[in-house]
Formats: structure tokens, C-alpha cells, sequence
């Protein structure tokens, strides 16, 4: 594998470098105070530094200092304005926190945090201080803070290991390393001791012992050389990504990647931090592995994976969790799909399984790594798979699956022992090892089998091999049966359990895969936000048996007032800013969590590239925790539905671009056909007009006649053309006010014809009305408008001759127009599109702008009527109106 | 009357007044031109014409004034030019004393059809109990109307509408109008009522109800009895 690189910097790495600094600009900056234990004065250069911000100018506001009530510290806070703190009852006391929405409000530059390390009283917004900061930094303010080493996560263990104490309050190594700067402040072990002498130092209740324990001088000196290690190491880091950023030659980088095999127990968590460690000091990206081989395991070793999960994902691993009843083979096989360079394996410890002997553990891992190096770090605490947790399962659940075991023996032996002179007594252990065979297809595990198996063959032995009643085994055939027996039923009654433990994982895991899958196809076929957040709310309800809100956003600040509607539950104003909270931070919330924990359900924002888009809120109906591996499942579906988001987002816009697009193109073709409209009559008056001036032209009164007739032809077809515009321009207007009085519609049409009196030419127009006519309710002139339209069309796209026949009847409350006329017809495809504005026929003669029509649908449609075009039977087209006879109320 | 008629008009469009005086003109009137109202009065008072032409679309409403102040002191026909879609500027004026009126952009033809049939009313005086139109006649005193000497058998409403309409042969009234004279004052909402009439009456003196040639529909305006010349052929 290649280790090294050219020389030039690699882009990706660059690219975070220099999203890194985009964060900057808007993030607060942060400054830890770092010190080797309490005591070597952090509060005190902090606050000192503090002074000096001030004095230059700077808003510094004391979010919560811990001054211990010694002078010196007390007197460096003269001047500095503090922060009003909450209080917060529990267990009937009262303690005081930090108040971060006091300081958010207040905005200050600059907020001094004592003790980064802290754990916030429950009933805080979050669980640790040090998240308190995280959230001050997000809204822009700057911080100094002080932290001692011991707090570190990856130093905690060592710590311990070192000075006997163990360390409650511990800070990711995240929060260091976003640290922009580190100040360590450094006295000797001989300084620190004198001080603790002069009773400077503020030790809390530890007891006198432990105190004493702790400050000695051999502590001191490792705690000392741990902070200072931890300053270089970050200062190292500090030079390369300077150099980095430079780009300056010389600096080759190392394509290393750390892989960790995690399991269920407490010695992974210290695997975990030391692969971190290294993966930090030689900048190589780590991942967590953990394989799951289908053994049971017990509830409070369940926790600890959930933790060691926790803990891997915490310090900055990729997690990984793979399927293999061969842990060795899936290692490699992990290995090898990432490129990894070196793994890192726990050491079995003394007892081995008997099925997996840990050095062939070790062994195999070896002989099949080949370029990738393995480091099997031993641990001191018990690491053995002990036979018990290998063969046992959850105790509580299983109680009750021995004795049934046990009854089921007991009653299969009874049946056998009346009839076992008939079948003889080989046959009966055969019938014992069937049952044996059946019983894990029923759920039963290995310790219940193995108790069935031993119980059965002992029974056997008692009952039915002769000599009987005895323990005693007479014939050597029996023996060797007797032991035969014991065997297959066992190892036959184990390979079956743990097939179907295999099974059931199996099944377990196609589930989810199925649910990802479904949530997928489901979101991929839905295209509006409704029906997206159906699927979302759906679904994950299903998966997860929970209740369901999901709450999305508008606008990219906050999230809309009111959840949406396919939720399962609301939200009152509380909860609400809880969701707020969550969509700001884009971090999770709620119960099961680290902020705001008393919530009622458990809030996780949706976020897509954009930022956050919205937020879910879930309340599992069995009101348990969700297991790391749900929530990592629920990240990747939450992932998805942010997509579909996002698609449809993306959609709406495209859509929007897209009829922006089209409409400028259609105002692109109608404005040259108006255009042509207008300036063709125009040049024909023009020209005709100008004509008259040749005194040739005014002696001839054929020409003088002639050229007035065009002049005249096209007046009118100018003046059609300018009214239709007007009309048009009062429908687009929306501000089209009917004048709704009774008229008869054959005085209509009549008046109709009568303004078409010039156009109809040699037309012949037979009219058609019912006898008893009722009068309608219409706006006159807008009707007899439209009339006059559709009429127009009729006799100009028809020849001479042609008839154009106008019926009108009533029906049911409506009245109905049909005008129609013998020419062609229509054409199929021409129909739908006909009343369409400016559409006109391909290939018909030019001189009609193509609005008439749609501007007779326009105000056939605010007498709220409807107009259809069709082709007659015997030939020709055929308009159909209908208007309701009475309009209830004046319509605009 | 053999002097050429006198015909004012008072619009602030240069180019109407130039091409209406030139067809008129042609057609054996006198035109006097005026720009503007207050001109249109001073002139109209001054000369004496004939008939007014008035454009309604004069700036600063003042078309309704001029035929104000022209109604106090003269029953001269008006003529109102107006645009489409101003039907309420119409009634409006015809109420406040117009006599006709003619759409903007219009046929020179139809604008000395109407002078002409304006004119000859302004010297017709009702002064006989007997009032002939085309094939229709009515007898004011007998209260009787008769098509083709026949008599017509009408309601006492209808009566009193075709009443009105004979006596005002040509002049285009308005909904209100009618309502107003022949239902009464409260009756102007009531438009229904005068359409059922309208058609009723049509019903019983036209040859075709369809296509009536005596009781002709104003659009968004009114009615008007056309006078009918027994030699036109529709």
C-alpha cells in the first residue's frame, strides 16, 4: 500500500481547512486555560486575561466563575459584569448554573466559563457545561474557559490508572481540539505542593486520604508531563495545518487509516481512546469496527457496546458493524474494503472458549492480515469470554425456557418409559434426540438445550439402559451409545440454536434493510411535501412503534408554528421550543438525550445541505431508549427523507425557473405576432391612404373606391384586433366587474348580429330559439362580446355561403347556446387547445391574433358558465355555452 | 331649411374634428368646430346650430357639464361621441338630457343616419292623436294600437309602453327611463319586469320576434323605436 503522497497538499484536506476557517469567522472562539490539576492557577490567568479584554474595550461578561472564595481570584473579577445565574431546584436544594439564554440575549463579546468539565444539574437545558459552551460559541460569542487534563476523555483512563481517582466529569477531546488556542498553565509539583500547604488550593469533598493520595509528587510529575504532551501535541498539529495551509513543500502526509475491533465489553472503550490517540498524533482517520457474530448477550453488556459506540463516534470514528458468525474473516475482510493500514485488537485474556481459542484468535487475525499491521493491546481488567457468558443467556427471559425445557424431558421420558418395551430402548434415546433436534426451532437457546440434552441422557442412562434404574451402564455398546448420545444431542442442539440465532439476526437485520428500502421507494415515489411527510410520518412510526410529529420550515430561520397535518401528535409551546432549539443546533434534543432530557419525546433535526430543513420528534410507544444501532438506522432514514426534501424543494424551483423560462418565450412569440397583427393593417391604411396623394390615383374613382374599401377592410380587422386587447388586458386585470342584470339571450344574439352586420357578408345565419325562454342573468355587453367573437370566427373560417345556425334553449337552470356551422370542423388535436390565448391553427391564413376566442371563455367563465368546441356530426364545428340562469350574487 | 344645417362639435381631438368636418361637410352641413367645453358653449350660444356633436371623453368631466349648461337654456338634440364599455357614461348622459349617442370608432354612414333622423325629430311636433310607424299605428286617444289596420289585443302595461316608445319614434331611452315612466319611480331595479314586456310586446307587433325591426335593443343602454320606412327590406 502507499503510504506517502506526492508532495502537493491533498485538496480534500484543504477544502477542510478551509471550511474550517468559514466556521471561524462565524463561530466563537474558544480558549481553554489548560492546566495539569486544580490549583496551578487557570482561573486566575484567565481572569487576569479577562481584565486586560475589558480594559481594551472588549464586552467580557463573567458566565460562571468558580472563585472558591479566595481573595486574590476574587478581586481580579472587580469590574467584570456577572452574568445573573439560574437557579435550579432538585432534591429539594437549590443550586445555581450558568443561564445561557441570559447571555445569548445579552450578546456580549466575550463570556468567561469556569470549569468546562462541569455536569449541569438536571433540569439544565443541557446535561455538561462544556455543551452550555458549544452553544455559546454557535451563536458567535467567544469564550475563555478552564479545564484540567485529568478531564480530557482520552486522558480519563490514564489518569486513573495513575492517581487511583476516577473521573466523573470528563470533556470530549472534540471540544480541545476546536479549541483556538490553548494556554497551559504550568507550575512545578514542588510549587503545587507549597501552595497546597498555604491552603490555596480548593480541593472538593474528597476525603483528607484521597487528597493526600492525589497530591504527591509522583502523581504530579505524570499529570504535569500528560498536560504537557497534550499541549504539544496539539501545538504539532497547530504547525502542520499552518504548513498545510502555506503549502509549503517538505510536509508529506501519511495515508494511514486505524481500524479498532470494539465488542461488548468495558476493555474496548480503553482500545477505543488509544486508537484515537494514535490516529491523532499521526493524522490518520480511524474507523470502529464491531462484528456481530450472533452470540446472546447480556443486557448490561448490550450498555456497554451502546457506550463503546458512543464513546468511538464521540472521539470521531466511523462506526461499522458487520454480520459474520467468523469475526476474524470479517475483520480482514473490513480491513481490506477500507484501505485500513493497522488494526487494533484486544488480547484475549486466560480462560479460552472452547470453540475459539483465543491465540488462534490472534493467530488467524495474523496469518490473514496480510499488509496490514495488528496490535493486540492486552488490558488489565477480566477480558475472558468466560464459558458461562459464552452458553448462558439473559437470565430473566430464560427461567422460564429451562423449565419448560425441562418439563418437556420429563413429560417425552414419561410416554417413553410406558411404551418402552415396545420400541426398545435405543430407540427411545433416538426419540430424545429428536426432540432435542426441535426444540431450538421453538426459541430455545443453548443453556436450556444443553440442560434438556444433559437431563436426557442422564434420564436415559436411569430409566431405560439397563441395568435399570441405576447410573450404572452394563454393556460397552450402551457406553460408547450413551456417550455418543450426549454429544450429538449437544453439539447438534448448539450448531441448531445458534443456526437459528443466526436466523433470527438475519431476519432482524432484512427487516431493516426492507424498512430503509420501502422508506426509499416510498420517498422516491412522492412528489409534494404532503405526501412525503405521510411516508416519513408513516413509516417511521411502523419501524420504530412510536408516535410521530414532524414539524418543517418555511424559511431558513425558524420552523413553522404548527406541525404538520399527518402527524400523530402536536406540540404545545414548551415542546415547541424544544423542536425550535433543535432546528437551530441541528443536534438532537429530548428525552434519552444529553439536553433538555425531560422532555416528552425525543427531537432530531432533519438537514439537508441547505442547513436544517425541519425537525421530527418521536415518542416510542414502549418508552425505551432507542439503542445506538436504532438511532444510527433512524440517522440514515432521516438522511433520506431530508433528500426527498430537498428534491422537492429543488423541484419547486426548477419548476418556477422553468415557467419562467416558457413564459418569457411565449412573450417572446406573442409579441412578434402582435406585432404582425397590428402593423399589417396598419401598412395597408398607410399605403392605401398615401396612395390618394398621386394625382393619378384621385381622377380614378374605381381606385379611389377600391383602395377605400381596404382602407376601410382594414380599419376594422385594426379596431377587432384593439378591442380584443382591452378586453383581454380587463380579464388578465382580475378586476372584471359583471354588470348582472335579466336580459334575453336572443335579444343578445341578436344584438350580436346586428354589430356583424358588415362581416356576414354572403353568410347565411339562421337563429333557432326555444319557445319559452326564460331570461337570464348576465352582464350584456361582455356576453353579446363574446357572442360576437365566436360568431366572428365562425364566419372567418368558413367559406362563403357557408351557414351559421344559433340554437338556444333552457335545461335544468342553465340555459344553452350551441352555435355551429357546416365548414370543416376542427381537427382532434386542435380541440383542447382551441380557447387557449393566443393560440392559433397551424397553417390558417394570418389576421387574427388568436385572443377572440379565449376572451369569449374568459367571460363566458366569470358568468360562472363553460364553453366546449366540438365537431358536428354532419360536419363543421359546434360551440356549446352554458350559463346558469340566476347568479346569486354580484360577481367581480 | 334649405340653408345647410348648422352642426357644432365640440371635441378636443384635432383629428376627429377634422375628419368628421370633412365628411359632414361633404353631406351638405355646416360645421362650427369647438376645442374645448366652455368654447363649445360660447360657440353654441353664439351660432345657433342645428345639433350639437359632444364628445363625452373631454378632459375634466367637462362633456356632462357642457350638456348641462346647454339643457338649461336649449332643447337642441346632442349627439354624445363615447368609447365601448362606457354604457354608464351613456345612460348617464342620455339622463342628464342627451338624445343619441355613437360609438367611437364608428361608420361616417351611421353618424348622418343619425344627424339625420336627429335633426328631423327636433321639427316634428306630435300634433295629431294619430302616430304612424312603418306598418304600426297607434290611436293615443282610443288607447288602441293597430299593425296593418288590425288590431292589436295589449295589456294595459304594454299599452302604455308602446305609449311611450311612439312618442319618442327614434330616441334611444334608457332602462331607467322606461321603468321610471311607465312602472314608476320605484320601480328602476326592475329590469326584468321591462325585459318580459319588451319581449312580449315584440311578440305581438314584429313579424319576427327574433330579429325585431321596430323595438330594437341599445346594448347595455336602453331600447329605441327604430322609424321604419315601409320600402326597407332587412
Amino acid at each position: 500500500m502507499n503510504e506517502f503522497e506526492n508532495t502537493r497538499p491533498d485538496p480534500d484536506k484543504l477544502l477542510n481547512i478551509i471550511k474550517k476557517e468559514e466556521e471561524e469567522n462565524i463561530q466563537g472562539k474558544l480558549k481553554i486555560y489548560f492546566g495539569m490539576c486544580a490549583g496551578v492557577g487557570k482561573t486566575y490567568a484567565m481572569l487576569e486575561a479577562a481584565q486586560k479584554a475589558r480594559l481594551s474595550g472588549i464586552d467580557v461578561v463573567a458566565g460562571i466563575i468558580e472563585t472558591h472564595k479566595r481573595a486574590e481570584t476574587e478581586e481580579l473579577l472587580k469590574g467584570i459584569e456577572i452574568a445573573p445565574q439560574k437557579t435550579i431546584e432538585y432534591r429539594l436544594s437549590y443550586f445555581n448554573e450558568m443561564d445561557i439564554d441570559v447571555i445569548l440575549r445579552r450578546r456580549p463579546s466575550l463570556v468567561l466559563v469556569d470549569e468546562l468539565a462541569h455536569s449541569n444539574i438536571p433540569g439544565s437545558r443541557h446535561n455538561k457545561r462544556y455543551q452550555d459552551v458549544l452553544e455559546l460559541l454557535n451563536n458567535g460569542i467567544d469564550v475563555y474557559t478552564t479545564l484540567n487534563v485529568q478531564h480530557l476523555e482520552s486522558r480519563s483512563e490514564i489518569v486513573k490508572q495513575i492517581s487511583g481517582i476516577s473521573i466523573r466529569e470528563t470533556v470530549p477531546d472534540s471540544i480541545f481540539d476546536k479549541a483556538s488556542e490553548i494556554e497551559l498553565i504550568d507550575i512545578t509539583p514542588a510549587e503545587l505542593l507549597q501552595r497546597l500547604s498555604e491552603g490555596k488550593v480548593y480541593t472538593p469533598e474528597n476525603s483528607k486520604e484521597a487528597v493526600k493520595n492525589f497530591f504527591r509528587k509522583g502523581n504530579l510529575t505524570a499529570l504535569r508531563e500528560m498536560a504537557l504532551r497534550a499541549t504539544a501535541e496539539r501545538v504539532d498539529k497547530d504547525l502542520r495545518d499552518y504548513k498545510s495551509r502555506k503549502n509549503i513543500e517538505g510536509t508529506w502526509k501519511t495515508t494511514q487509516r486505524l481500524m479498532v475491533a470494539i465488542g461488548p465489553n468495558p476493555h474496548s472503550a480503553d482500545l477505543i481512546r488509544l486508537t484515537r490517540r494514535m490516529a491523532y498524533s499521526i493524522e490518520a482517520v480511524w474507523i470502529a469496527v464491531y462484528v456481530d457474530d450472533g452470540q446472546k448477550i447480556k443486557e448490561s453488556s448490550k450498555e456497554t457496546l451502546t457506550k463503546n459506540f458512543e464513546l468511538a463516534k464521540e472521539l470521531g470514528a466511523e462506526i461499522i458493524t458487520v454480520v459474520d458468525s467468523d469475526i476474524v474473516s470479517a475483520l480482514i475482510r473490513t480491513a481490506n474494503e477500507n484501505e485500513v493500514t493497522q488494526i487494533i485488537v484486544g488480547k484475549p485474556g486466560k480462560l479460552q472458549m472452547p470453540f475459539y481459542s483465543g491465540n488462534n484468535f490472534i493467530k488467524r487475525l495474523i496469518s490473514q492480515s496480510g499488509n496490514i499491521d495488528i496490535y493486540a493491546i492486552g488490558g488489565d481488567r477480566d477480558t475472558r469470554f468466560s464459558l458461562m457468558n459464552y452458553f448462558l443467556s439473559t437470565p430473566h427471559a430464560g427461567i422460564f425456557k429451562y423449565l419448560s425445557a425441562l418439563a418437556i424431558i420429563i413429560f417425552t421420558g414419561l410416554i417413553l418409559f410406558f411404551i418402552k418395551d415396545a420400541i426398545g430402548y435405543q430407540t427411545v434415546s433416538l426419540i430424545f434426540l429428536l426432540i432435542l433436534t426441535f426444540l431450538p426451532l421453538f426459541n430455545y437457546g443453548t443453556g436450556p438445550m444443553l440442560l434438556a440434552a444433559t437431563i436426557s441422557a442422564f434420564g436415559w442412562d436411569f430409566f431405560f439402559i439397563p441395568p435399570l434404574l441405576t447410573f450404572h451402564i452394563g454393556r460397552i455398546e450402551d457406553y460408547l451409545m450413551f456417550i455418543m448420545y450426549f454429544i450429538v444431542a449437544s453439539v447438534s442442539g448448539l450448531l441448531t440454536s445458534r443456526i437459528r440465532a443466526q436466523q433470527r439476526l438475519i431476519y432482524h437485520r432484512e427487516k431493516r434493510t426492507n424498512a430503509l428500502f420501502n422508506l426509499s421507494k416510498e420517498l422516491t415515489a412522492s412528489n409534494n411535501v404532503n405526501d412525503i411527510a405521510y411516508v416519513t410520518v408513516k413509516q417511521i412510526g411502523y419501524i420504530f412503534d412510536a408516535e410521530v410529529t414532524l414539524i418543517l420550515s418555511d424559511n431558513a430561520k425558524k420552523l413553522n408554528a404548527q406541525p404538520h397535518s399527518i402527524s400523530s401528535f402536536t406540540l404545545n409551546d414548551k415542546e415547541w421550543n424544544i423542536a425550535q432549539w433543535v432546528f437551530e443546533n441541528a443536534q438532537k434534543a429530548g428525552k434519552f438525550t444529553n439536553t433538555l432530557s425531560d422532555a416528552p419525546a425525543t427531537y432530531f433535526p432533519i438537514v439537508s445541505k441547505r442547513g436544517p430543513i425541519g425537525v421530527i420528534g418521536i415518542k416510542v410507544k414502549e418508552n425505551e431508549r432507542l439503542t445506538f444501532e436504532s438511532e444510527l438506522f433512524l440517522n440514515s432514514l432521516l438522511t433520506q427523507i431530508a433528500n426527498a426534501l430537498e428534491r422537492d424543494y429543488l423541484n419547486n424551483i426548477a419548476k418556477t425557473s422553468l415557467l419562467t423560462f416558457e413564459s418569457e418565450k411565449l412573450y417572446r412569440t406573442l409579441f412578434d405576432s402582435l406585432s404582425h397583427e397590428l402593423k399589417t393593417p396598419i401598412t395597408t391604411i398607410m399605403g392605401a391612404s398615401s396612395t390618394f396623394l398621386d394625382s393619378k390615383v384621385i381622377s380614378n374613382p374605381d381606385l379611389i373606391r377600391n383602395l377605400s374599401v381596404e382602407i376601410n377592410i382594414a380599419a376594422e380587422r385594426l379596431n377587432r384586433l384593439v378591442e380584443n386587447l382591452l378586453d383581454m388586458a380587463r380579464l388578465e386585470s382580475g378586476r372584471l366587474k359583471l354588470k348582472i342584470s335579466w336580459h334575453s339571450i336572443p335579444d343578445l344574439v341578436n344584438s350580436a348580429l346586428e354589430k356583424l352586420k358588415y362581416d356576414i357578408g354572403k353568410h347565411k345565419i339562421i337563429t333557432c330559439y326555444d319557445e319559452d325562454i326564460s331570461l337570464v342573468q348576465v352582464d350584456f355587453i361582455l356576453l353579446e362580446q363574446a357572442l360576437i367573437n365566436i360568431i366572428h370566427n365562425c364566419i372567418e373560417y368558413t367559406p362563403e355561403n357557408s351557414e351559421i345556425k344559433i340554437e338556444v334553449n333552457n335545461n335544468n337552470g342553465m340555459c344553452n347556446l350551441m352555435i355551429s356551422d357546416n365548414g370543416k370542423g376542427f381537427q382532434e388535436e386542435v380541440l383542447p387547445k382551441l380557447f387557449d390565448k393566443f393560440y392559433r391553427i397551424p397553417g390558417t391564413k394570418t389576421g387574427g391574433s388568436g385572443i377572440g376566442l379565449s376572451i369569449s371563455k374568459g367571460f363566458i367563465e366569470a358568468h360562472k358558465g363553460t364553453i366546449t368546441a366540438s365537431n358536428r356530426k354532419t360536419g363543421g364545428a359546434e360551440f356549446t355555452i352554458t350559463l346558469p340562469l340566476q347568479l346569486d350574487e354580484a360577481i367581480s | 331649411m334649405t340653408a345647410k344645417p348648422a352642426i357644432i362639435i365640440i371635441d378636443d381631438e384635432a383629428q376627429i374634428r377634422k375628419i368628421l368636418k370633412i365628411s359632414l361637410e361633404s353631406s351638405g352641413y355646416k360645421i362650427i368646430e369647438a376645442e374645448t367645453g366652455k368654447d363649445g358653449i360660447l360657440q353654441t350660444a353664439t351660432n345657433h346650430p342645428q345639433l350639437v356633436i359632444l364628445d363625452l371623453g373631454l378632459p375634466d368631466q367637462d362633456g356632462f357639464t357642457v350638456l348641462k349648461e346647454i339643457r338649461e337654456w336649449t332643447n337642441i338634440p346632442v349627439i354624445i361621441l363615447s368609447v365601448r364599455n362606457s354604457e354608464d357614461d351613456i345612460v348617464k348622459a342620455l339622463e342628464a338630457g342627451a338624445d343619441d349617442y355613437i360609438i367611437k370608432p364608428f361608420n361616417t354612414s351611421e353618424l348622418i343616419a343619425r344627424i339625420k333622423a336627429n335633426l328631423r325629430r327636433s321639427q316634428i311636433t306630435i300634433d295629431s292623436s294619430i302616430i304612424t310607424n312603418g306598418e304600426l299605428k297607434i290611436d293615443l286617444t282610443a288607447r288602441m294600437i293597430f299593425k296593418n289596420d288590425v288590431e292589436i289585443k295589449l295589456t294595459n302595461l304594454e299599452y302604455l309602453l308602446l305609449d311611450l316608445f311612439f312618442k319618442n319614434i327614434g330616441k334611444v331611452l334608457t332602462h331607467n327611463f322606461i321603468l321610471k315612466e311607465v312602472w314608476g319611480p320605484g320601480y328602476t331595479e326592475n329590469s326584468q319586469y321591462l325585459r318580459v314586456f319588451v319581449g312580449q310586446i315584440r311578440k305581438k307587433i314584429e313579424d319576427d320576434y327574433s330579429t325585431p325591426k321596430y323595438i330594437t335593443t341599445e346594448s347595455g343602454v336602453g331600447y329605441r323605436m327604430r322609424p321604419v320606412n315601409l320600402q326597407e327590406k332587412k
